[in-house]
C-alpha cells in the first residue's frame, strides 16, 4: 500500500487546521472595517508581509505540481519555477511602488485612480474574478488530492473541505488574519522543505529493482523472431485488439493463471527486452481490478521510482553534497514510467503503466515533458509555445489579483519594496529546494504512479512518517492560504469594483464587508464544484493558464498606465477586456484543452499552439496603444 | 518624469530581461547546449537556472540597497494624464 491511513498523520494534520482557524477567529476581530477586512489597515511589518507573499504565492502548484513534474519528468518542472520566479522581478521593479502608491483596497483601484471611471472598474473586477477562478481550480484540486491519501476520503470530500474551512476563513477575519496564516505557512513549508532536502541528501542515492514496499519489478531478456516471442518459462498470451498493435505483451509463468503485462524494448543488439508493467483497468460493473485482479490491501499498485544504476556500478551513493546531488545522478540510470490507455474487447479500458529506464543526463535536461518536447522539434510553432509560456510565467506574477492587494497592506512604497525582496528571498530559495525534492522523489521508490501531485508528500513518506504528516499539513494549509488570498480578492472585486458599477448609490463600511462575505460564499461555492470537475489535470499546468490570462488581461494596462502619458480610461477597458476574452478563448480551443477537458482529438484544434501569451500579451499592449490614441482627449478638455 | 527609484528600477530589469531572454532562448533555438556540463559535472541546463533564481535575490537587494527611500513620487506623476 502506498498510502496508509495514519493515527498521527490525522492528528498533526487536524492540529494544524484548528491552529490555523483559531488564529482566524483570534485576528478576525480586528478587521470589522472595510480598510481593516480588505487591507489589514495597512499595518502588516513588511518582513511578514514578505514572507506572507511567499505564503500566498507558493501554492498546491508551486509545492504539489512542479515536485510532481519533476519527479515524472525530470528538469521541466522547473522551468515553471525559474519562471514563477522571474515573474516577482516585473513585480519589484516595475509594479510594487506604484501599486502601493496608486491603489487602496483593488487592482482595480490602482487602475482607476486618475479616472474614476465605471468602465474601467468592471473590466478590472471581471478580470479579477476571473483569474482568480482559473487560479483557484488547481488550489481546489491539490487540496483533493491531498486528503485522498491522507484521510482516506475521497477527492471531492477534500474540496469540500477545503472551500468550507477557506470560506470560514475568508468571512470570519479577512485581510489581517489572511496575512497571518500566509506568513505561518510560508515559513513552516521553506523550513520543512529545507529539512526534507537535507534528509535527501544524506541518504543519496541507492540501487534497486523496484519501490519501497520492496516489490522488484521483472526484467526479461529474450529473442524475437519475425512476430514470435519466446520467453523461457513462460507461455506467451495471444492479444487482439488495442493490445495487438501496442508495444506491450502479456505472459503468463508456466504453472499460473495469473497474467503479467510487459512492455517490450529492443536493446541496440537485437535483443528484446521485457519490462514488467502495472495495470488498472475499470469493469463495467464499476469495479476497479490493478493487474488484472480487484484491487485490495494485499493486491495495489506498487509504489515507483529507482534508480537502476549509479556511477562505477555502484550500489549505494552513500550522502551527497549540494552539487555531487546532480552530478551523480547525471551520470546514473533511473527508471521512470510512462502511461498509455487500450481498449478491451469488451470495451472496458485498461491504463498500462510501463517502465521507462532513462539516462540521467535526459533527466536534466530540458525537454523531455510532452509540453515541453516542443523545443526539440523542428516545428517553429512549438517553439513558440514554450516562449509562449515563459513568456506569461514572466508576466503573469505582477498581474495576479491576490498578490497585488498584499501591496495595500503594508504602510508605504518603501515598505512595498522590502517586503518584495523578502518575498524574493523566500520564494527563490523554496524554488532551488524544489529540484532537489522532485528528483529526490523521483528516485525515492515511494511514488504513486497514478499521481503526480503526491510526490514530494510521499518523498517525504519514504524519510519518516511524522515528516509525511507534518508536510502533508502544510501542503494543505499552503493550499487554505492561497485559497484565501484569491477569494479574498475576488470578493473586494465584486463589493469595491463591480457594485460600485451596478449600484447607484454607494455603499457604506459595514454593507461593503458585508456584500464581500457574501461574494466570498459564492465564489468559494464555485470553486468546490470547479476542483471536483477538473480532479484529474496537474495543478502546475493547471496554473499555467491562470498566469496566461492575467498577463494578457491585467499587465499591458498596469505597464501602460505608469510608463505612457497618452493612456485613456476607455484604451485600459478595451485591453482587459480584449486581453482576458482573446487568452479564454485560445485556452479554451487550444489542444490540450481538446484532448484533456473535451476528450476531442487535439489536431482537429483551430489555434497553431496552445499557450496563448505570446499572441494575447502584445494583443493587449497593441489594443491599449490604438484605442488610446483613438480616444485621446480634446485641446480644450486638457486645458480646462 | 520618472522618480530616480523607477529608473533603477527599469535598468535592473532590463539585466535581468536580458539573462532570461538568454536561457529561454537557448532552451529554444539550442537545446543541446543545455546538456553540456561546464564545471563540477552538473550541466548548463542546472547552472543558469539557478544563476536565475540567485541572480534574481542580487538584483532585488541592490535595488533594496540603492533605492532612496524618500523617494516616493507624487500621485500626480503617474504616466498617464487624464
Amino acid at each position: 500500500m502506498i498510502y496508509d491511513t495514519s493515527t498521527l498523520a490525522i492528528i498533526i494534520f487536524f492540529a494544524f487546521v484548528a491552529f490555523t482557524l483559531g488564529l482566524s477567529f483570534y485576528l478576525g476581530g480586528k478587521a470589522k472595517s472595510s480598510a481593516g477586512y480588505f487591507a489589514a489597515h495597512g499595518q502588516i511589518p513588511w518582513f511578514v508581509n514578505g514572507v506572507a507573499f511567499a505564503g500566498d504565492y507558493l501554492s498546491a502548484a508551486s509545492f504539489l505540481g512542479i515536485c510532481g513534474m519533476i519527479a515524472f519528468y525530470g528538469y521541466d518542472g522547473f522551468l515553471y519555477s525559474i519562471g514563477f520566479l522571474a515573474g516577482w522581478i516585473v513585480a519589484l521593479f516595475v509594479i510594487a511602488e506604484p501599486m502601493k502608491r496608486l491603489g487602496k483596497f483593488t487592482f482595480a483601484d490602482a487602475l482607476d485612480a486618475k479616472f474614476d471611471s465605471r468602465g474601467v472598474k468592471l473590466a478590472a473586477g471581471v478580470s479579477t474574478l476571473a483569474v482568480s477562478i482559473f487560479y483557484l481550480i488547481p488550489q481546489m484540486v491539490g487540496a483533493g488530492v491531498l486528503v485522498q491519501p491522507l484521510l482516506g476520503f475521497p477527492h471531492w470530500v477534500g474540496v469540500v473541505i477545503v472551500g468550507s474551512v477557506v470560506i470560514l476563513i475568508v468571512v470570519t477575519a479577512g485581510m489581517v488574519s489572511t496575512t497571518w496564516v500566509q506568513f505561518l505557512k510560508g515559513s513552516l513549508l521553506v523550513i520543512f522543505s529545507t529539512v526534507l532536502v537535507v534528509m535527501l541528501l544524506a541518504r543519496g542515492f541507492d540501487v534497486t529493482e523496484g519501490g519501497n514496499d520492496g516489490y522488484a519489478f521483472k526484467t526479461l531478456t529474450t529473442t524475437q523472431a519475425d512476430d514470435s516471442l519466446t520467453v523461457e518459462g513462460y507461455q506467451v498470451v495471444p492479444l487482439s485488439g488495442d493490445w495487438a498493435d501496442s508495444k506491450f505483451v502479456q505472459l503468463s509463468a508456466e504453472g499460473s493463471d495469473d497474467v503479467v503485462v510487459f512492455s517490450k524494448e529492443k536493446t541496440d543488439d537485437g535483443q528484446v527486452v521485457l519490462h514488467e508493467a502495472q495495470t488498472v483497468t475499470i469493469t463495467e460493473a464499476g469495479e476497479k481490478l490493478v493487474n488484472g485482479k480487484p484491487q485490495s490491501k494485499e493486491n495495489d499498485l506498487h509504489p515507483i521510482g529507482h534508480v537502476s544504476k549509479l556511477p562505477g556500478d555502484k550500489k549505494k551513493s552513500g550522502p551527497v553534497g549540494l552539487l555531487s546531488f546532480f552530478s551523480t545522478l547525471q551520470n546514473s540510470e533511473v527508471v521512470l514510467w510512462g502511461n498509455q490507455k487500450l481498449t478491451n474487447e469488451d470495451g472496458t479500458s485498461t491504463t498500462v503503466y510501463f517502465q521507462k529506464p532513462t539516462a540521467g543526463s535526459r533527466v536534466l535536461r530540458p525537454g523531455e515533458h510532452p509540453k515541453f518536447a516542443g523545443i526539440r522539434s523542428d516545428k517553429f510553432s512549438d517553439k513558440l509555445n514554450f516562449l509562449s509560456l515563459m513568456l506569461a510565467l514572466f508576466c503573469g506574477t505582477a498581474s495576479l489579483p491576490h498578490i497585488l492587494i498584499r501591496y495595500y497592506t503594508v504602510k508605504d512604497g518603501a515598505s512595498a519594496r522590502k517586503s518584495t525582496i523578502v518575498g524574493i528571498a523566500s520564494i527563490g530559495f523554496f524554488y532551488v529546494l524544489t529540484l532537489y525534492m522532485g528528483l529526490g522523489a523521483m528516485t525515492s521508490g515511494a511514488m504513486d504512479v497514478t499521481n503526480s501531485n503526491m510526490a514530494a508528500p510521499l518523498l517525504a513518506k519514504s524519510m519518516e512518517n511524522w515528516l509525511f504528516a507534518v508536510i502533508s499539513a502544510i501542503a494543505f494549509t499552503t493550499v487554505l492560504g492561497t485559497v484565501s488570498g484569491l477569494i479574498l480578492a475576488s470578493a473586494g472585486a465584486v463589493a469595491h469594483d463591480l457594485a460600485g458599477v451596478f449600484l447607484k448609490e454607494k455603499l457604506n463600511d459595514a454593507a461593503l464587508v458585508r456584500v464581500a462575505k457574501i461574494s466570498s460564499v459564492i465564489v468559494g461555492v464555485i470553486a468546490i464544484v470547479l476542483g471536483i470537475l477538473f480532479e484529474k489535470m496537474n495543478v502546475g499546468f493547471l496554473v499555467g493558464w491562470a498566469f496566461s490570462v492575467a498577463a494578457s488581461a491585467n499587465l499591458p494596462s498596469l505597464v501602460m498606465l505608469l510608463f505612457w502619458k497618452k493612456t485613456t480610461k476607455q484604451g485600459i477597458t478595451v485591453a482587459i477586456l480584449v486581453g482576458m476574452v482573446t487568452s479564454l478563448a485560445w485556452i479554451l480551443l487550444s489542444g490540450d484543452t481538446f484532448k484533456a477537458v473535451y476528450g476531442i482529438d487535439p489536431a482537429t484544434s483551430p489555434v497553431p499552439f496552445d499557450q496563448p501569451g505570446i499572441v494575447t500579451i502584445p494583443l493587449g499592449f497593441f489594443t491599449l496603444w490604438a484605442v488610446s490614441l483613438m480616444t485621446q482627449p480634446k485641446e480644450e478638455q486638457l486645458i480646462a | 518624469m520618472q522618480s530616480r527609484n523607477a529608473r533603477i528600477g527599469l535598468k535592473l530589469f532590463c539585466v535581468y530581461l536580458l539573462l532570461y531572454g538568454g536561457f529561454v532562448g537557448i532552451n529554444s533555438f539550442s537545446p543541446a547546449t543545455m546538456e553540456k556540463t561546464p564545471f563540477a559535472g552538473v550541466n548548463l541546463a542546472i547552472w543558469y537556472g539557478m544563476l536565475l533564481i540567485i541572480g534574481a535575490f542580487v538584483l532585488a537587494l541592490v535595488y533594496g540597497v540603492v533605492c532612496d527611500p524618500h523617494d516616493e513620487q507624487p500621485k500626480e506623476e503617474g504616466g498617464a494624464d487624464q
